[in-house]
C-alpha cells in the first residue's frame, strides 16, 4: 500500500472510531439534562436516580470521545500538509471558532456539573448540564460547516498569487445547503443514538427487574424521543441526498451504481455485482420512479449516470478517475436508510407496547431491544462512509484531489507506523471502554440520596 | 498592529495559557502516587484537578486550531515535520485523558495501577514532547524552500530542543506541586510541599540555563530580555516561597516563571514561526505563512468576543471549586459513590 492508501486508512479508521461516541456524547448529554429538568421540576427522586445513572454512561463515552477528538485535530497536519496548507485560509476558522466558542464550553461545564452537584445552587447546576449539551451539539455545527466545505466549496475566491482557496464570506459556510441539511441530519442522528442506547439500557434493567418503575421512566423517554427524532431525520437525510445529487452528482448517482443517464429512474433494493468496473450489475427488486423521488424529489426528476459525469469531469478538470467506489456508495446508502426502517419499527413497536401499559412484560421486546443498541452505530458509520467516500477522488470537491493533499514530507513506513500505534491503542480502548460501559449499565440504581442533604459529586 | 502579529501573540498567549493551566494538572498526573501512599490520598490528589483538566486541555486544541487558521503553512509544517513526536505526543495525552475516567470505576489494585502508571506516563510525555517541538520551532530543522520539512528524525532532537522539554517538566513538575500543597490538607499537602522544596532548585537551575540558551539559539546574544528577567526573578522567587512555606504565593510565583518562559521563547521566535537551518530564507515567517486579511479579521472578531467569556467562565469554575481537598473526604469510611 502507498503512503496516501495509509494515510487515508488512517483518517477513516480514527474517524469512524471517533464519531462511535460523538453521537453518544450529543444525544445522551441531551436526554440527561431532559432527566436532571424533570427532576428538578417534580423533585421526582428516581429522575435524579437516572440522571446520575445516565450521567455516568455520558462521563465513560465523553473520555474516549475527547481523547480520539486530538486526534482528528492533529493530522490534518500530519498526514494532510498539503490539503492544511492549501485550504487551512478558508478550514482553519471553523476548526478554532469551534475551540473558542463551543469545545471550552462543553469541557469547562462538564466539570461543573459533575462536580459541582454538592456546590452549586440546584438551578444552576442543571443549566451546567444544559450547556455541556448546547457546547457538544455547536462543536458539531463548526467541524461540520467546515466538513460541508469540503463537498460544496462556498464563500471563498482563489488567490491569484498562490492558487489557493481564500475565505471571502464566512457568513456563506454557514448558510452552505450542504451544512444546514447535513448538520441537522446529524443531530437527529445523534440524538436517534442517544435514545437507543438509553431505550436498550433501561429495557436490558426492566428484564432484570430490580427497579422496575425507574426504568420504565427512562424506556418511555427514550421511545418518545425516538420515533419522531427518526421520522424526521429519515426525511432530512432524503432532503441532503438531493441537495448532494445538485453539486456531487457522482456521489448520488454512486449509491444506485447507475451508470448511464436516466428519467424516470427505478430504485433496486439489492443488486449484484456491480464491483469496480461492472457495469451491468443484476438488481433485484427495482421499485420504479423511486430514485427520481430520492435524488430530485421529483416524480420523473432525470439522474446523470456516472460516465455522463465522468465525461463531463473529465472535460472540465482534465483526464483522470473521477469515480468513487460504488460498491461503499451503494451499500452504505442501503445500511443507512434500511436500518434506519428497522430502527423506526423498534420504536413503533416499543411506543405501542408503552400505551398498552406492557412494556415491563414484553419479553420479545426486550430482548430485541437490547441488541437494536448497535444499529445507530452501523448507521452512523455507513452514513458518513456514504458521504466522505462518495467525494472522492476529490478532498475538497473541485478544489483539490485527495492525493495531491498528503504530507511530501511523511514516509510510507511513517504512516504504517502510526496506524499500527492508533490500531492497538484504538483496540485497547475499545475493549476498556466497552466493558465499562456494559458494567455500568447493568449496575443497580444507587440509592436516592436523602430529600433534605446535598447530593454528593460525582468525583474521580 | 497588523493582524497576523495580533495571531501570533494570542498563539504564544494560548500556549502559555495551556502551560500554566494543564502545567499543573501535569504535574499532579506525575505526582500523584509520590505526594500519596494510600488510596484515600490519590483520590484527593486527583480530585483537586478533577474539574478543571477537562477544560484546561482544550487551551492546546485552542492553541493549535489557532495555528491551523491563521498560519496553515506553520500548522502544516510543524505537524507533518515533527510526526514522530505528535505521534507520542497523542499517545501520552489519549492515555491521560482517559486515566482519570477509567481508574475510579473498577474497584481493584490492579486495575488502578495501570491507570496510574498511564496518568504518570502520559503527564511525563506530555511537557517533554511539547517542549521538544516548540523548542524545534526556534532552533530549527532542514525545511527547503517549498516549507516543506526535508529531515529526519534525528533533527528533531537537538540538544536545545530535547532540553526545553526537560525544562518544561521541571517546571510541570514544580507547579504541581506548589498546585497540590495549595489545593489538599493533611499528609498528602506535607508531602507536596515537602516535593517542592527539592524540585525548586532543581527546575530554579535548569531555567536559568534555558533562558540564555533560548536567547542565545535565537542568535540575540546571552543577555537575557526583559520578559527572561522576569523569569529569572520568578523562579528564584518561587524557589524561595516554597521554601518558606508560602503556599499561594509561591503557586502565583510559578505560575509567572511559566508563562514568562513559555512567551520569551515565542518572543525570541518573532517574526519568524519555524526557522530553517537549511537556509534562513526559507523560515517560515509572521508575513510568509499568515491567512489572509479576511480570514483573520472574521477570527479576531469571534476572539474578541468569546475569548474574554471563556477566561470568565473559567475563572468562575476555579472560583466554584477553590476549596481544599482533605483525603479524609475519600477514605473507606466516608465513601459516597
Amino acid at each position: 500500500m502507498s503512503q496516501l492508501d495509509l494515510a487515508r486508512l488512517q483518517f477513516a479508521m480514527t474517524s469512524i472510531y471517533h464519531f462511535l461516541f460523538v453521537p453518544v456524547t450529543i444525544g445522551l448529554a441531551f436526554l440527561t439534562a431532559l432527566l436532571q429538568t424533570g427532576w428538578h421540576r417534580t423533585g421526582r427522586s428516581e429522575l435524579l436516580q437516572l440522571t446520575r445513572f445516565f450521567g455516568t454512561l455520558l462521563v465513560i463515552n465523553i473520555a474516549v470521545g475527547v481523547v480520539t477528538g486530538l486526534v482528528q485535530e492533529f493530522q490534518f497536519g500530519m498526514d494532510w500538509s498539503q490539503y492544511s496548507r492549501t485550504v487551512g485560509d478558508v478550514f482553519g476558522a471553523p476548526l478554532a471558532m469551534e475551540g473558542l466558542a463551543a469545545f471550552f464550553l462543553e469541557s469547562t461545564f462538564l466539570g461543573l456539573w459533575l462536580f459541582g452537584w454538592d456546590r452549586l445552587p440546584k438551578r444552576v447546576h442543571l443549566a451546567t448540564i444544559w450547556l455541556v449539551a448546547v457546547g457538544g451539539a455547536l462543536s458539531a455545527a463548526f467541524i461540520m460547516a467546515a466538513n460541508s466545505w469540503m463537498q460544496h466549496p462556498v464563500g471563498y475566491t482563489i488567490n491569484s498569487s498562490t492558487g489557493r482557496p481564500q475565505l471571502n464570506d464566512v457568513w456563506k459556510l454557514f448558510t452552505n445547503p450542504v451544512f444546514l441539511r447535513g448538520y441537522l441530519h446529524a443531530i437527529l442522528a445523534s440524538v436517534v443514538t442517544g435514545s437507543v442506547v438509553m431505550l436498550a439500557v433501561s429495557l436490558w434493567q426492566l428484564r432484570k427487574g430490580t427497579s422496575p418503575r425507574t426504568f420504565q421512566s427512562s424506556a418511555r423517554l427514550s421511545l418518545i424521543v425516538l420515533v419522531p427524532v427518526i421520522l424526521v431525520a429519515m426525511l432530512v437525510g432524503s432532503e441532503l441526498g438531493v441537495t448532494e445529487g445538485k453539486y456531487q452528482p457522482m456521489k448520488i448517482a454512486g449509491a444506485e451504481a447507475q451508470w448511464t443517464t436516466c428519467q424516470p429512474c427505478s430504485f433496486s433494493l439489492f443488486q449484484v455485482g456491480g464491483g469496480k468496473n461492472d457495469h451491468t450489475p443484476t438488481k433485484i427488486i427495482e421499485v420504479p420512479h423511486l430514485l427520481s423521488l430520492l435524488a430530485t424529489n421529483h416524480w420523473n426528476g432525470k439522474v446523470l449516470g456516472l460516465d455522463t459525469v465522468q465525461s463531463q469531469y473529465q472535460a472540465q478538470y482534465g483526464p483522470g478517475n473521477y469515480v468513487p467506489n460504488i460498491f461503499i456508495q451503494y451499500w452504505s446508502m442501503r445500511v443507512m436508510a434500511y436500518l434506519a426502517v428497522v430502527v423506526l419499527l423498534v420504536g413503533l413497536w416499543g411506543l405501542w407496547l408503552l400505551w398498552r401499559r406492557r412494556l415491563g412484560a414484553a419479553r420479545w421486546f426486550q430482548r430485541i431491544a437490547v441488541w437494536a443498541v448497535v444499529l445507530p452505530f452501523l448507521m452512523n458509520t455507513a452514513g458518513w462512509l456514504l458521504t466522505e467516500s462518495g467525494r472522492q477522488p476529490w478532498i475538497v470537491q473541485g478544489i483539490q484531489l485527495t492525493k495531491n493533499g498528503v504530507s511530501p514530507s511523511v514516509t510510507t513506513a511513517t504512516v504504517a507506523t502510526s496506524l499500527l500505534v492508533f490500531l492497538l491503542l484504538y483496540a485497547a480502548l475499545a475493549v476498556v471502554e466497552a466493558v465499562l460501559m456494559i458494567r455500568f449499565a447493568r449496575k443497580d440504581l444507587a440509592p436516592a440520596p436523602n430529600a433534605d442533604e446535598p447530593v454528593p459529586s460525582l468525583s474521580y | 498592529m497588523a493582524l497576523a502579529t495580533f495571531w501570533f501573540i494570542l498563539t504564544a498567549v494560548l500556549w502559555a495559557g495551556f502551560f500554566i493551566l494543564e502545567g499543573f494538572d501535569l504535574g499532579v498526573g506525575m505526582l500523584h502516587t509520590v505526594v500519596a501512599r494510600d488510596e484515600a490520598g490519590r483520590r484527593a490528589t486527583i480530585n483537586t484537578i478533577g474539574p478543571l483538566w477537562d477544560g484546561n486541555e482544550v487551551w492546546l486544541i485552542v492553541a493549535a486550531a489557532a495555528m491551523f487558521a491563521a498560519f496553515p503553512a506553520w500548522y502544516a509544517t510543524m505537524f507533518s515535520g515533527f510526526y514522530p513526536v505528535m505521534i507520542l505526543l497523542l499517545v501520552g495525552l489519549i492515555l491521560r485523558g482517559v486515566s482519570f475516567e477509567f481508574r475510579g470505576k473498577v474497584d481493584s489494585v490492579r486495575w488502578r495501577r495501570v491507570w496510574d502508571t498511564t496518568l504518570t506516563c502520559g503527564s511525563l510525555l506530555v511537557p517533554l514532547l511539547i517542549g521538544i517541538a516548540l523548542g524545534g520551532l526556534l532552533h530549527g530543522v532542514p525545511i527547503d524552500q517549498n516549507q516543506e520539512f526535508t529531515g529526519n528524525v534525528g533533527d528533531l532532537f537537538s540538544g536545545y530542543s530535547v532540553f526545553a522539554g526537560i525544562t518544561l517538566v521541571l517546571l510541570c513538575l514544580l507547579h504541581g506541586a506548589a498546585f497540590i500543597a495549595l489545593k489538599t490538607t493533611g499528609a498528602v499537602r506535607a508531602r507536596a510541599s515537602r516535593l517542592a522544596r527539592s524540585i525548586a532548585p532543581v527546575t530554579a537551575l535548569a531555567v536559568l540555563a534555558f533562558l540564555p540558551w533560548t536567547h542565545a539559539t535565537a542568535g540575540d546574544g546571552v543577555l537575557p530580555s526583559i520578559l527572561q528577567f522576569v523569569a529569572v526573578i520568578a523562579v528564584l522567587a518561587a524557589a524561595w516561597l516554597v521554601n518558606s512555606r508560602h503556599e499561594g504565593w509561591a503557586f502565583v510565583a510559578t505560575t509567572v516563571t511559566i508563562a514568562t518562559t513559555i512567551l520569551s521563547m515565542f518572543v525570541d521566535l518573532y517574526p519568524r514561526l519555524m526557522v530553517s537551518s537549511t537556509n534562513s530564507a526559507y523560515d517560515l515567517t509572521v508575513h510568509n505563512s499568515a491567512s489572509g486579511n479576511y480570514a483573520l479579521k472574521v477570527m479576531t472578531v469571534v476572539a474578541i468576543v468569546f475569548f474574554p467569556l471563556v477566561l470568565l467562565y473559567q475563572g468562575w469554575t476555579y472560583h466554584v471549586f477553590r476549596l481544599r481537598i482533605s483525603a479524609d473526604h475519600f477514605a473507606p469510611s466516608a465513601e459516597t459513590e
